[in-house]
């Protein structure tokens, strides 16, 4: 699905990066803990987090990620906002909580995060 | 054509929000030498986890990158309190991280490891109360 379907099925504003909403993403993943990301994430493409800093940013950056969305209506600063445009990473966010945004993500067809060894 | 390409960083203990500009620059530079995605991620993810590291555990610190022509060599030296025991430092899930650092989105004993299994070769020499150096080597085939 195209990143704009993510902001449609979550009710979600874009904050970041809207020219990329086009973008088709294939798979995503749900995590406040950036250390499980950095070491469990293989190839996903989105990143659900509670959490809200510039390390979210950097990580996504780092795994080469195409869109973050803030969940339970968290809101970016300016700085964090400025970083991910600078690395082209849509940002969105959306009033839903975890559970639910993931849910609504899944069950519409956006493949979960395959846990495993990347080597 | 031999000419190695050699990085420099100060990477700044006080700030973790500046944490990790190190590694993203060394990202940009590899994106531009046309290096393949797959030693790119590698490189940037294990960089990334020592970068944080000494910012957390070790009030900072610095970066060296060397890019040869035939591998990718990452050194981070810190001067903080040092690993008294490596082996277990490298085990999953091994983390003295308080709640404040896990209240980042960090700390759950997985970066070492991840390092580990991302290089194709990894050095821990660490004192006590002298400081800590971690070289990688991430092997261009
Ligand atoms: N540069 C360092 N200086 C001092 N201690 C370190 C350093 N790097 C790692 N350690 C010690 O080794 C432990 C394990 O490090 P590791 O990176 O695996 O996990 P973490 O940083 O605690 O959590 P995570 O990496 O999952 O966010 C740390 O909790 C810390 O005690
Ligand atoms: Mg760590």
């Amino acid at each position: 699905m195209t990143i704009r379907e993510i902001m449609e099925l979550l009710d979600a504003k874009v904050l970041a990066c809207e020219e990329s909403l086009d973008h088709d993403v294939h798979s995503a993943c749900g995590s406040d803990m950036m250390s499980d990301v950095l070491a469990y994430v293989k190839d996903q493409a989105v990143l659900l987090t509670g959490l809200v800093n510039s390390q979210v940013v950097r990580t996504a950056e780092m795994m080469d990620m195409r869109c973050i969305v803030f969940v339970r209506s968290k809101q970016p600063t300016p700085e964090i906002l400025e970083l991910a445009q600078e690395s082209g990473i849509v940002v969105l966010a959306t009033s839903k909580r975890m559970y639910e945004a993931c849910g609504k993500l899944y069950s519409s067809g956006l493949k979960p995060e395959a846990v495993g060894d990347v080597q | 054509m031999n000419d190695a390409v050699v990085l420099h960083f100060d990477v700044d203990g006080e700030n973790f929000t500046s944490a990790g500009e190190a590694s993203v620059q060394v990202k940009k530079t590899l994106r531009q030498m046309g290096f393949p995605p797959e030693v790119i991620r590698r490189v940037s993810i294990a960089m990334y986890e020592g970068e944080i590291n000494m910012v957390i555990h070790a009030g900072g610190g610095k970066a060296d990158v060397t890019v040869d022509s035939d591998k990718i060599h990452i050194v981070l030296a810190d001067k903080g309190p040092g690993i008294a025991d490596i082996d277990l430092a490298m085990q999953e899930g091994y983390s003295t991280a308080k709640d404040n650092i896990r209240s980042l989105g960090f700390g759950a004993g997985m970066g070492l490891p991840n390092m580990k299994r991302y290089s194709d070769h990894m050095e821990v020499e660490s004192a006590l109360g002298k400081g800590t150096t971690i070289t990688m080597d991430i092997y261009l085939s």
